[in-house]
């Protein structure tokens, strides 16, 4: 019985600001979070607490082998279990179009005759409690001929290897060497070999970058609700709903506009919500039984329903005069795209183009590629190909250094670039790239005291590695200092038309103008709800503002991805904003026109509740300007274009903006038992304009502490005979804890980037890069070891791996 | 089975309850309190934390049927529980505090709390989470809230590294933890001025 009821847990409107008070809370101030309150107190709903009446529980089975045939599947004795609803399989999906994908459609919806990975999704099944659909999803039964699995680049492309895909007709086909290559990106500038004759020193070396999750802690939820029209209306943790919308309603059968998608609360993303996950088969669901349904991962399953950081093997040579000035980067990046292609040709895109990091180099060769292989497929994560390179790159650049005799952080301000470099692309940089005032600033900061741990009552184990297991009282403990910066791009490249939209009203509510911003942007936790309400403030003197939940009843925004949401949805926000404050002020030259000669010569501003002249003269109180009418406007906002990078060379002007961050890493080791404790992980960060200090400064450590995960604890066990994952769990997935992630200063630059909304820069990202390389940096120093994999764990400090 | 509590204060009596569920699953689908989390169900990241008869606990991990006859406070208990504390005990809460959380219930816009005048619905740790910017998406942030309130209960003036010990069991992937460290010691310290 479809139902236009809507769930508990639908998202309402928030308001933020006192009525009557000064318009406080534009941009450049810490203004609070709009759903603090809600967030504090647990009514805020996320997409696992919406609730409807007479929902079912839906589950997904998924394969237990990577690569296999299916034979045969039998749902007949799940069926037959009460309270089972329905049991779905490939042949009960309603439309040809059965698979779908970011930019690639190669990933199936239920798997059809084949699985490529651990954890694919096979079947479906809702009943009325969660147990029962679990139970009911163990009795299907699949019947397996297992495959050999490709798991590397050495099975992938051996003679005869097995192809992940058969009968690619994907874009990228036509350019890769081998069709177990998704994506290639070779960089060519200069002439590398000939430089390479003007070194004084030539290092190589070769890396390995582990698996990582985003390990957000809401679990990928949703519920499909049926609607009267034969529609669905989907309340989902996504990243991106209109991309969303694009994927589901071809597969469902439906028009777009039967497909209503409205933003659940989202429990963080980091990337792992930028492919569908359970959206789909909720929506198959409800619409096969007429029932809302509801579809919650518990964290085992988590681990299979999203793609992760990709794994990398980088190859690096790195040349140097005897000054000490880089000759010639070459290098080779191969990422581990998995059974499905995701995001990997971006990940791709980055890794090539910011390959030899944030340095002038004129003489490049770089190539990266992803490979398809029966591994978890791979995809976004926070600083997406980016963050891969910068472990290895700036690993090389410490071992040049040690060569040449030169300090690591002398030789980086020595080849920093800065505005005006020209990148391996091409293309010029023409905002402030401030490498060497980073790297300045970071390691100007005060070390904390060393022996740390001793304080006037004695030893404070807590302090030590080890921590309260109580292994040591500083005996064989060694302190390192390591640093590293790093480069990456905001928003979306290589030519996609990245633009967002934004809907703003202006009316008088209870007396007071009030702003309400609706626009389809993801909050994921970041704060974008607090930037939009204050660039409404800024730019339209109000104190209140009202943001309306995020849906597909309003323009896309794009994905709360690579950077990009303050830039761009915040520029459409205060697109919109400027739009309505013209036909604001046209309502007012009608009005009051005639009363006052600057209403037509003076440059007009909005604040405080009042139009005034630049000269601050009060022209008239909003609130007489607007009446009883509503102004609103609802417009599209772009960035500058960009294009894609040649195929061959990859000269082109392929992105829009860079952020950077340098960090400086101390660590103490315990060399006897190979433990590691970060004691602190300081940060320098230019972010052009700071809209919002609190939460620039949140984020800043939020991703430090995401690459120092990576750096020593963090990885997704695969294993290389099955590939199958081993450790999918927080018991054996371990992400830092409170304990384990140390102070973490943060020292914020603000250099316009005069082609960005108010000069801002994307903060999100740029931390999670340079983190990762400084703590190893800082271990290798404290240790003399060359540790050129990622995460390191205890083995490889103590010589027993 | 039926089981029969106390969650914040009100007695409950859940029906129909499967001799598997935790504690967890009865309170968010069968009592209607979701605050508290589910991001792991194997006690690992304390998002699910709740006090049983005062102790926190990760309530994934407490079977239903163990709860019969016991107290539990939730996330969304926190405030009155903050109120209750104010009015019957004067450890670090000043007349004006108890003054202010008895006014109660007067709701101020969401977000626009101050230091000196705490948001009158909320516990004083929530506002600090709130003014320290402490909360990102807010998964981990009624787990954390509720053992962070306990430990401040025991002691009012903890050190950074009782802070981290005391918060260990609570995973949080937006933070970072720095800032939910300013809210501890912005919570501790007006406990400590009595505001």
């Amino acid at each position: 019985m479809p139902s236009d009821s809507a769930p508990l847990g639908t998202p309402s409107k928030v308001t933020q600001g006192s009525p009557g008070s000064p318009a406080q809370g534009g941009i450049g101030e810490s203004t609070l979070r709009p759903d603090g309150t809600l967030k504090v107190t647990g009514e805020f709903a996320y997409s696992s607490d919406l609730w409807h009446e007479d929902m079912l529980w839906g589950q997904i089975l998924r394969s237990t082998v990577a690569h296999a045939e299916i034979v045969s599947i039998d749902t007949g004795e799940a069926l037959a279990q009460p309270g089972v609803h329905a049991v779905m399989t490939y042949d009960d999906l309603p439309t040809e179009v059965r698979n779908y994908g970011l930019e690639v459609q190669d990933t199936p919806v239920l798997a059809h005759g084949k699985v490529r990975h651990h954890g694919e999704p096979v079947a479906i099944v809702a009943a009325d409690h969660p147990e029962t659909a679990r139970r009911a999803a163990a009795k299907i039964k699949v019947e397996y001929r297992e495959l050999p699995v490709i798991t590397d680049e050495a099975s992938a492309t051996a003679p005869g290897a097995v192809l992940v895909h058969e009968n690619r007709a994907d874009h990228h086909i036509g350019h890769v060497p081998h069709p177990n290559i998704l994506h290639r990106q070779p960089i060519i500038r200069g002439d590398a070999d000939e430089a390479a004759r003007r070194a004084a020193v030539i290092v190589k070396g070769e890396y390995h970058f582990g698996m990582q999750d985003q390990a957000f802690l809401g679990p990928e939820s949703g519920l499909a609700v049926p609607e009267e029209d034969g529609g669905v209306h989907l309340y989902i943790a996504t990243q991106w709903l209109h991309s969303d919308l694009r994927q589901i309603a071809p597969v469902l059968g439906l028009p777009e506009n039967k497909v209503r998608m409205t933003l659940a609360g989202v429990g963080g993303a980091f990337g792992g919500r930028e492919d569908l996950s359970m959206q789909i088969h909720a929506c198959l669901l409800a619409l096969r039984t007429g029932r809302p349904v509801k579809i919650v991962y518990n964290r085992f399953e988590s681990f299979f329903g999203h793609v992760h950081r990709h794994p990398a093997r980088l190859y690096y040579e790195h040349g140097a005069t005897s000054e000490g000035k880089l000759t010639h980067v070459k290098c080779r990046i191969v990422l581990d795209g998995g059974a499905y292609a995701s995001a990997s040709p971006a990940v791709v895109g980055n890794a090539s183009s910011l390959g030899i990091g944030p340095y002038a180099v004129d003489d490049v060769d770089i190539e990266a590629i992803a490979l398809y292989t029966n591994n978890p497929p791979c995809g976004a994560m926070r600083g997406f190909g980016a963050v891969q390179a910068c472990f290895a790159y700036e690993a090389q650049m410490d071992k040049v250094a040690r060569r040449l005799g030169m300090d690591p952080v002398a030789f980086r301000k020595l080849n920093a670039m800065e505005q005006g470099t020209v990148m391996p692309t091409g293309q010029p940089v023409d905002s402030p790239a401030p490498v060497a005032e980073l790297l300045r600033r970071v390691e100007a900061m005060p070390l904390p005291p060393e022996r740390q741990w001793e304080s006037s009552e004695g030893v404070d184990v807590r302090q030590l590695p080890g921590g309260l297991s109580n292994t040591s009282h500083g005996e064989g403990v060694v302190r390192g200092v390591g640093y590293a910066v790093g480069i990456k791009n905001v928003g979306f490249s290589e030519g996609f038309d990245d633009y967002s939209t934004a809907r703003v009203r202006m009316e008088v509510v209870g007396g007071e103008p009030v702003a309400v911003v609706h626009t389809a942007m993801a909050e994921v936790g970041q704060g974008g709800v607090t930037v939009h309400a204050q660039i409404a403030r800024t730019e339209l003197g109000v104190a209140r503002v009202t943001i309306h939940p995020a849906d597909t009843r309003v323009g896309s925004a794009g994905s709360t991805s690579a950077s990009r949401q303050t830039y761009v949805t915040g520029g459409a926000v205060k697109n919109s904003c400027e739009l309505v404050r013209e036909k604001v002020l046209d309502l007012g030259r009608r009005r009051f026109g005639t009363h006052h000669p600057a209403w037509a010569a003076a440059e007009l501003l909005l604040e405080g509740g009042k139009v005034v002249t630049d000269g601050g003269e009060v022209l008239a109180d909003l609130v007489d300007v607007l009446g009883d009418e509503a102004v609103e406007v609802e417009a599209e906002w772009r960035h500058r274009p960009t294009e894609p990078f040649d195929p061959r060379t990859g000269q082109g002007n392929g992105h829009v903006q860079y952020s950077f961050a340098a960090h400086r890493a101390v660590v103490e080791v315990d060399t006897e038992l190979g433990l590691v404790k970060v004691i602190e992980l300081a940060c320098a960060q230019d972010v052009g304009k700071a809209l919002n200090p609190l939460s620039v400064v949140g984020q800043i450590q939020g991703g430090t502490a995401q690459g120092l995960g990576i750096a020593v604890m963090e990885e997704i066990i695969v294993d290389p005979k099955t590939a199958k994952v081993r450790n999918p769990s927080f018991t054996d997935y371990l992400i830092p804890t409170i304990l384990d992630t140390p102070t973490i200063p943060v020292d914020v630059l603000e250099l316009a980037d005069d082609h960005a909304p108010y000069g801002l820069r994307g903060v999100g990202e740029a931390p999670t890069l340079s983190s990762t390389p400084a703590v190893l940096a800082a271990i290798r120093d404290a240790t003399g070891l060359e540790l050129n994999r990622t995460p390191v764990r205890p083995e490889h400090l103590t010589g027993t791996a | 089975m039926r089981v029969n509590f106390t969650v914040n204060g009100r007695p409950q009596e859940a029906d129909d309850v499967w001799e598997g569920e935790s504690l967890l699953y009865v309170l968010r689908e069968r009592l209607g309190l979701p605050g508290s989390k589910n991001a792991c169900e194997q006690g690992e990241c304390g998002s699910c934390t709740v006090r049983l008869d005062g102790v926190p606990v990760c309530s994934c991990l407490v079977a239903a049927g163990q709860v019969e006859g016991r107290e539990v406070v939730t996330v969304e208990g926190l405030a009155d529980q903050a109120r209750q504390r104010a009015r019957g005990d004067a450890r670090g809460t000043s007349l004006d505090e108890a003054k202010a959380l008895a006014a109660g219930g007067q709701e101020s816009p969401a977000g626009e709390g101050t230091g000196a005048f705490p948001h009158a619905a909320l516990s004083p740790v929530q506002q600090a989470f709130i003014d320290a910017g402490a909360v990102q998406c807010g998964f981990c942030t009624p787990g954390l809230l509720v053992a962070a309130d306990e430990m401040l209960e025991r002691n009012p003036s903890p050190t950074d590294a009782d802070i981290r010990e005391a918060l260990s069991g609570n995973l949080c992937r937006c933070t970072g933890y720095e800032k939910i460290m300013d809210a501890v010691r912005l919570a501790a310290a007006r406990q400590g001025e009595g505001v």
